[in-house]
């Protein structure tokens, strides 16, 4: 049992970071960043994707080594140069991604991060008693696929408490939870800093750290720009340091004139991709031209299989299951509903939107090949996909070394407007897209949402599938949430509070709105 | 001996060489790594094996020889698709073309010079059950040591904290790299474990079953014992089965052959195969063709120091 942490004199820190400096290549990730967290304090680490955060928490942890600099822990320097390591100094760490092993039981995921080895009966049983101690419920037995992403993250926490850390690292907790998870987070955040320990919190939701935090480090390329108790700011002004200049949000002309039905989708209902997946159960749509409908959901409810059925990457199992301007389009492949004005931006922009290896103009091909007049007789006409790249670029601001380079060798954020641009720039009377801002700068996410508000505005219908709410209340008209593969009645942008689509995203009172 | 004690006694010495391959595959395989070479190594096995075995007139020294010459194999390959993060599938076919090759010029003076195999360990009354006696108590020690293999593998698997670490390694190398485990050192000792294996399923072909030295002698051996580690579902003991049913196939073709069934020989020795496809489409059916695959199996993992 993790037993209560003696706390230390304020005076000196439990961890420091002093002048830590991490290079990648060219790039200069974390640039002689300070950084101190006393002992029982929790202190947030703010900054934009690409700002060092990770970096220098993942140096912290031992996964990386800095170039130069040192870290202290209790004053006296100490080398870290793996997770063990920082382990056995205590520290621990919850990582967001890529730290679950699916096919294991919960038990074994967690004796896999400890370091002196324990029977299984054995993990099982304390780990049994240390979720019960902190109010986070495990079945010790269950397989990791099979739980939720909310359970999912008890187990990250509850592996590390196993450790009795005294300082635990939290990257990015919330980007994947509920509001009422992310409620329930906070108060056991709460409940182990009453027990003295230490939490560094990484974050770029900045109301959280408002709430949670009594300190913060800001980052701005792998530069500390600030450091400053959040209590006292607000959340404009912790933007302002952590971007640079001031972000507006995006800006919405009049309200939606309801213009006539769209896009409609009825009772549809496909099968998971895979066998631990969701997929659709008798979802329904109706999308009208001239505004935005959202589709909110914690990512695995079904987002998607909805989106692949929209796009025709998956055929509907009638045509009448999807109807676009009167058509029944549910069996048609995708280049058949892009002859009809429909455009689809999906998820994962590398890989599924572009192509890595593929030019910008070539990228452009692929999605236009039929609607653009690209290639008439089968001929690719350079001249024109290079003329679309260069107006997509002039008109997203997309920031770009060469003319024409491949796509993986644009940040995320420019390759995002970029392939935004692609489909909106085509005029489109539907368009689909799915994570529009995912693990993109303010500036860029600004451009995309009023791109997006603008499309709509001339007269097109446009589909949202986003994780972060935020960005959904900022720029839908309706939203709608998905949850297990069922679609939520729409709530209007005026019913639609952050505390009932909370709700409807854990699966609360499906009923009841539907 | 009845001709059914004949005939399952021929099955044993045929899937024998295939479960020790298939075993070592296997331990690869649940690392994360693709290792498609084994009948490279497997030939390897064979070609060192009589080699050492002839010169010193050893059997032992042979038969070590032989897991040597798989695990040198199996170390070049770790050091192209581990130190070098090439693609497993490519390195891997060269492995298999190489090994053929080598084992050639290696085996090369060898070709046709008989010896004396390996004898049987007879446990002494057991063996004179009847029936079951020389079944299951007269057998060289090969058996005997593939059946300790897949029991070691399935202890080490299941309930030992290293079995643990090597799964996390072919689940998620990155989540695993994270935790603060050696991914790439692992895996490479688990591909010298496969090398070991399929030299040593090497040296018995080439030292028991047939106890000479002709070039190619494991006709595809190798490839089938991929097969079954794809028919075991990557668990240790359906290894067995998919080892016995192949080589039951095997065998039951020859005898069928013999006994003049009216089919085509040429569709009777491909029997064995066809009954692998049919088994593996039928796995995956039941399955509803969802994978039970090691979920890093094949993907490089080049960690970010």
């Amino acid at each position: 049992m993790p037993g209560r942490v003696r706390h230390l004199s304020a005076t000196m820190p439990l961890l420091e970071a002093r002048r830590v400096t991490r290079r990648f290549g060219a790039l200069v990730a974390n640039d002689a960043v300070d950084l101190a967290v006393p002992g029982g304090q929790a202190h947030a680490l703010l900054g934009e994707n690409g700002a060092g955060k990770s970096t220098l928490v993942k140096i912290l942890y031992g996964l990386l080594q800095p170039d130069a600099g040192e870290i202290a822990w209790r004053g006296a320097p100490v080398p870290i140069p793996d997770p063990r390591a920082a382990r056995a100094l205590g520290i621990g760490m919850v990582f967001q991604h890529f730290s679950l092993f699916e096919a294991m039981t919960v038990a074994e995921n967690v004796a896999l991060a400890l370091d002196v080895p324990e029977p299984l009966p054995r993990v099982a049983e304390r780990l049994v008693a240390v979720s019960r101690a902190y109010g986070l419920p495990l079945e010790p037995q269950r397989e990791v696929w099979r739980l939720s992403v909310g359970e999912r993250q008890r187990v990250e926490i509850v592996r590390c408490l196993m450790q009795d850390p005294r300082l635990i690292i939290l990257d990015e907790p919330t980007s994947v939870l509920t509001p009422q998870e992310a409620d329930g987070l906070f108060a056991t955040l709460d409940h182990l800093r009453a027990e003295g320990r230490a939490v560094l919190y990484i974050s770029h939701k900045l109301e959280e750290v408002r709430r949670l935090c009594e300190a913060a480090t800001i980052l701005r390329n792998g530069r500390v720009v600030a450091t400053c108790d959040p209590r006292v700011e607000t959340a404009a002004s912790l933007a302002r340091m952590m971007v640079g200049t001031d972000v507006g949000a995006a800006r919405r002309n009049a309200t939606a004139e309801a213009g006539p039905v769209r896009l409609s989708v009825h009772a549809l209902s496909l099968p998971p991709p895979e066998p631990h997946g969701v997929g659709l159960d008798g979802a329904s749509l109706e999308l009208r031209a001239g505004e935005v409908l959202g589709i909110a959901g914690v990512a695995g409810n079904g987002q998607d299989v909805l989106f692949a059925a929209l796009s025709g990457e998956q055929a509907a199992p009638a045509a009448d299951r999807i109807i676009l301007d009167g058509a029944p389009i549910g069996r048609e492949d995708i280049t058949a509903r892009r002859r009809r004005g429909a455009a689809f931006v999906p998820e994962e922009r590398l890989g599924h939107a572009a192509v890595p290896r593929f030019r910008l103009s070539e990228n452009a091909l692929l999605a236009g090949h039929a609607t653009e007049g690209f290639a008439p007789g089968g001929l690719v006409r350079r001249s024109r996909t290079l003329d679309f790249v260069d107006r997509i670029s002039a008109a997203f601001d997309v920031r770009k070394g060469a003319r024409d380079p491949e796509a993986r060798a644009l940040s995320g954020g420019n390759l995002q407007k970029f392939v935004v641009g692609r489909e909106i720039l085509r005029q489109p009377r539907l368009l689909v897209v799915c994570q529009p801002t995912w693990g993109v700068d303010a500036g860029a996410a600004r451009v995309i949402r009023q791109a997006i508000l603008d499309l709509a505005r001339s007269g097109a219908a446009v589909l949202v599938i986003s994780q972060d709410l935020d960005e959904l209340l900022e720029i839908a008209d309706r939203i709608a949430v998905i949850f297990h593969g069922r679609l939520s009645a729409p709530l209007t942008a005026a019913q639609a509070t952050r505390e009932r689509i909370g709700l409807l995203m854990g699966g609360a009172a499906m009923a009841e709105a539907a | 001996m009845t001709l059914i004690e004949a005939i399952l006694l021929t099955v044993i010495t045929a899937s024998t060489p295939l479960l020790i391959a298939a075993i070592g595959e296997l331990i690869a395989e649940r690392a994360g790594v693709l290792n498609l070479g084994v009948e490279g190594m497997m030939i390897m096995g064979a070609a060192a094996g009589i080699a050492a075995a002839i010169t010193t007139g050893s059997s032992a020294a042979g038969v070590a020889a032989a897991i040597l010459a798989g695990m040198a194999l199996a170390a070049i390959f770790g050091l192209l698709v581990l130190g070098l993060a090439t693609n497993q599938v490519a390195a891997g076919l060269a492995l298999a073309i190489f090994g053929l090759g080598l084992s050639g010029v290696l085996g090369a003076p060898f070709v046709g010079v008989p010896r004396a195999g390996i004898g049987k360990i007879e446990v002494p009354f057991l063996s004179d059950i009847p029936f079951l006696g020389p079944l299951l108590f007269r057998q060289d020690p090969f058996v005997y040591a593939s059946f300790a293999l897949v029991a070691g593998v399935a202890w080490f698997l299941g309930r030992t904290r290293a079995g643990l670490v090597l799964r996390a390694c072919g689940e998620n190398a990155a989540a695993a790299h994270a935790l603060g485990y050696k991914v790439l050192r692992i895996r490479f000792l688990a591909l010298l474990f496969g090398g070991a294996c399929a030299g040593l399923a090497g040296a018995y072909l080439s030292l028991v079953l047939t106890p000479f030295w002709t070039s190619g002698m494991t006709s595809g051996r190798g490839w089938i014992a991929l097969a079954i580690v794809v028919f075991a579902s990557w668990m240790s003991w359906r290894a067995v089965a998919g080892a016995y049913l192949f080589g039951g196939v095997t065998i039951l073709q020859l005898h069928a052959q013999g006994a003049g069934v009216p089919i085509p020989p040429q569709a009777m020795a491909a029997l064995p195969y066809l009954v692998t496809i049919l088994a593996l489409v039928l796995i995956m059916q039941a399955r509803g063709g969802g994978s039970t695959a090691p979920a890093g199996l094949g993907t490089p993992f080049v960690p970010d120091r």
